[in-house]
């Protein structure tokens, strides 16, 4: 660790670790409602699980970018962090606030959740994904802008390079396009339509800037290949990004209301989507080949390569699968959405943030790379996860093609519960490669406490 | 990449790219802000049709259900609900109030969330409302939803 201050970041890491096994745990619960209705009826519904299961993700997700900010960005900047307390200030505030918000879920019924918090003065709760009472929206946007004041003047007040300057972009477009949801006209069109400035812009837009930042940020350390070269490749991948990207919102402005144009517009630039994602890969192995040391940490280099890999997969190949407006007709809202939004979501960042928390971790706890046996763990953990994920991607996919052809495709179409009783095999499948995800999950958390190992390293390798 | 396409023409396709289709996707929501009252039939939205997108959301209907195809895919479809109910609110409302308390044995069930006849009504005038926007090519594919 080159700055005191980047040790900040550890505690982020922390919560976003354990944030993850409750994401996880609330998973199989749904999986198993999907099995068995009334798993855990009615004091756990499904809306419940989900809104856990979702809005654990994204909190966990967002302290993994903050953590990797609050890392990366005092050793790109060359300086200090601004405030290393004001960082820990905001990660108790967001810590608690999330804990409080999902307790809120759990233990009142949303509507009267939605009563206690006030909803009625800025009604901006119940919609997928932003279901948090306002209250908890200001806090976030509070939090947003506390982080970005500490990492902007510590990046601006000191050396500006490519990989902080593209992380600070996507962090602040993270920020404003967040305001959006607050804004929730009764008009559904409308409503829908922007409610995808936060979702779409997100996702396929600004995250991805945070994922390519933090990618060139590892790959950078680990392979020691020149600066100037990674940091052309990032420019040319998240130009993609953004010129397919943003139009590409308009593979969501089909069905719900919006001229037919957006059929085309959405089409052609959606379709382009997987473009950066394949960029993205040949990078990552273009320059773990081209490496000019060894790092002695293989399990980040795995990850590296891996998020690559399966974002391009789950991102890119399972995105365009249902993309083009023929096809998105009779796949939309089914269970082909849910595969691609499960292997997506833990290619792009579930498995960047586990690469920049393998990279930085060890060396927020006083070592170069974790010992050898701690990495196999690690590794091991790699493939629980990401074979595991590929299944439950598959199954869901199964599911998905049968449900559409059962309730949608056919000359006599079916009604939607009948049909989820004929695919109930798929979903049984499902929370299987579930379980072996949790087991990864459990592996993972092990590699953090396991020492030891013999190290076997070729050539000399300085401290990152 | 080779030397001849340098990092600074790589930042200005990045920033020439960003600016240009940003500004193209707001001309476009442009437009299609004025096109959308064409079929978003907001003639029909009242205060019944707001207090029951209210309804609607404060029970999180979404969390199980889609709604034009947006949500969570554990229950049916409820963009066409109205006409696959025999374009009824009474069977609407009927359904909601309906569902047993404690669920049906091995099966999924709508939790009882207790709405008053008002709230009732509101939200069915609200499914009502989604039911008649015009989507393209009359999403969703058949009554099934």
């Amino acid at each position: 660790m080159k700055y005191q201050s980047q040790a900040v970041a550890k505690p982020y890491f922390i919560a976003a670790i354990g944030l993850f096994v409750g994401q996880i745990l609330f998973g199989l619960i749904l999986g198993m409602q999907y099995v068995w209705g009334d798993f855990m009826f009615p004091e756990i519904p499904f809306n419940v699980a989900r809104m856990v299961h979702t809005n654990l993700l994204i909190v966990w997700l967002l302290f993994g970018f903050m953590g990797a900010a609050y890392y990366l960005v005092p050793e790109e900047a060359e300086r200090e962090l601004q405030s290393p307390f004001l960082a820990w200030a905001l990660f108790w505030i967001f810590l608690i606030a999330g804990a409080l918000t999902v307790l809120g879920y759990l233990l009142v019924p949303y509507a009267q959740l939605a009563d206690i918090t006030m909803n009625d003065l800025l009604p901006t709760m119940g919609r997928e994904f932003l279901e948090q009472p306002t209250i908890t929206k200001v806090g976030i946007v509070i939090v947003a802008l506390g982080f970005l004041y500490n990492i902007g003047v510590t990046i601006l007040a000191g050396r500006k390079t490519v990989v902080s300057l593209v992380l600070l972009t996507g962090l602040v477009g993270l920020a404003v396009f967040f305001l959006f949801a607050f804004y929730n006209p009764t008009n559904v069109v409308d409503d829908k339509y922007y409610w995808w400035w936060v979702v779409h812009l997100w996702v396929e837009g600004v995250w991805e800037l945070i994922m390519g930042a933090i990618l060139a940020y590892v790959l950078i350390k680990v392979t020691g290949v020149d600066r100037e070269v990674i940091e052309k490749w990032l420019y040319v991948i998240i130009a993609m990004t953004l010129i397919t990207g943003i139009i590409g919102t308009g593979h969501h402005y089909y069905w719900i209301g919006t001229p037919d144009y957006w059929q085309w517009w959405g089409s052609i630039f959606s379709a382009m989507e997987p473009i950066p994602f394949f960029m993205m890969t040949v990078f990552a192995f273009n320059m773990v080949n081209r490496r000019r040391r060894e790092h002695p940490n293989k399990a980040t280099v795995l990850w590296a390569l891996g998020t690559a890999v399966m974002a391009f997969l789950g991102a890119g190949v399972w995105g365009f699968l249902h993309t083009l407006a023929p096809i998105n007709y009779y796949t939309h809202g089914s269970q082909v959405t849910a595969a691609h939004g499960h292997m997506a979501f833990y290619g792009a960042y579930v498995m960047i943030v586990l690469t920049i928390i393998s990279y930085a971790m060890p060396i927020l706890r006083g070592q170069e790379a974790s010992d050898p046996r701690s990495q196999v763990l690690e590794m091991w953990s790699f493939w629980l996860m990401t074979v595991s994920m590929v299944f439950i991607t598959l199954f869901l996919t199964g599911a998905g093609v049968l449900q559409v052809w059962l309730q949608r495709y056919t000359e006599d179409p079916q009604p939607f519960m009948v049909v989820q009783e004929k695919i109930e095999m798929f979903y049984w499948l499902r929370e299987l490669a579930g379980a072996v995800f949790l087991i990864g999950l459990i592996v993972y958390v092990i590699s953090f406490f396991v020492k030891g190992g013999e190290r076997v390293t070729i050539g000399s390798s300085d401290t990152a | 990449m080779s030397e001849i396409f340098t990092k600074s023409m790589a930042r200005n396709i990045y920033y020439g790219g960003s600016v240009f289709f940003f500004l193209l996707f707001l001309a476009l929501t442009f437009d299609t802000s004025g096109e959308v009252p064409k079929r978003d039939n907001h003639e029909a939205i009242d205060e019944q049709v707001a207090l029951g997108k209210q309804v609607w959301e404060e029970n999180n209907c979404i969390g199980c259900h889609t709604l034009l195809g947006e949500g969570a895919y554990f229950a049916p479809e409820l963009g066409n609900v109205y006409k696959r109910f025999g374009n009824s609110t009474d069977a609407i409302i009927g359904f909601i109030k309906g569902r047993p308390v404690e669920g049906i044995p091995g099966r999924r069930s709508m939790p009882q969330f207790n709405l008053s006849d008002e709230e009732l009504a509101a939200v069915a005038a609200f499914l009502k409302y989604v039911s008649e926007i015009k989507t393209a090519r009359d999403w969703p594919p058949n009554i099934q939803g």
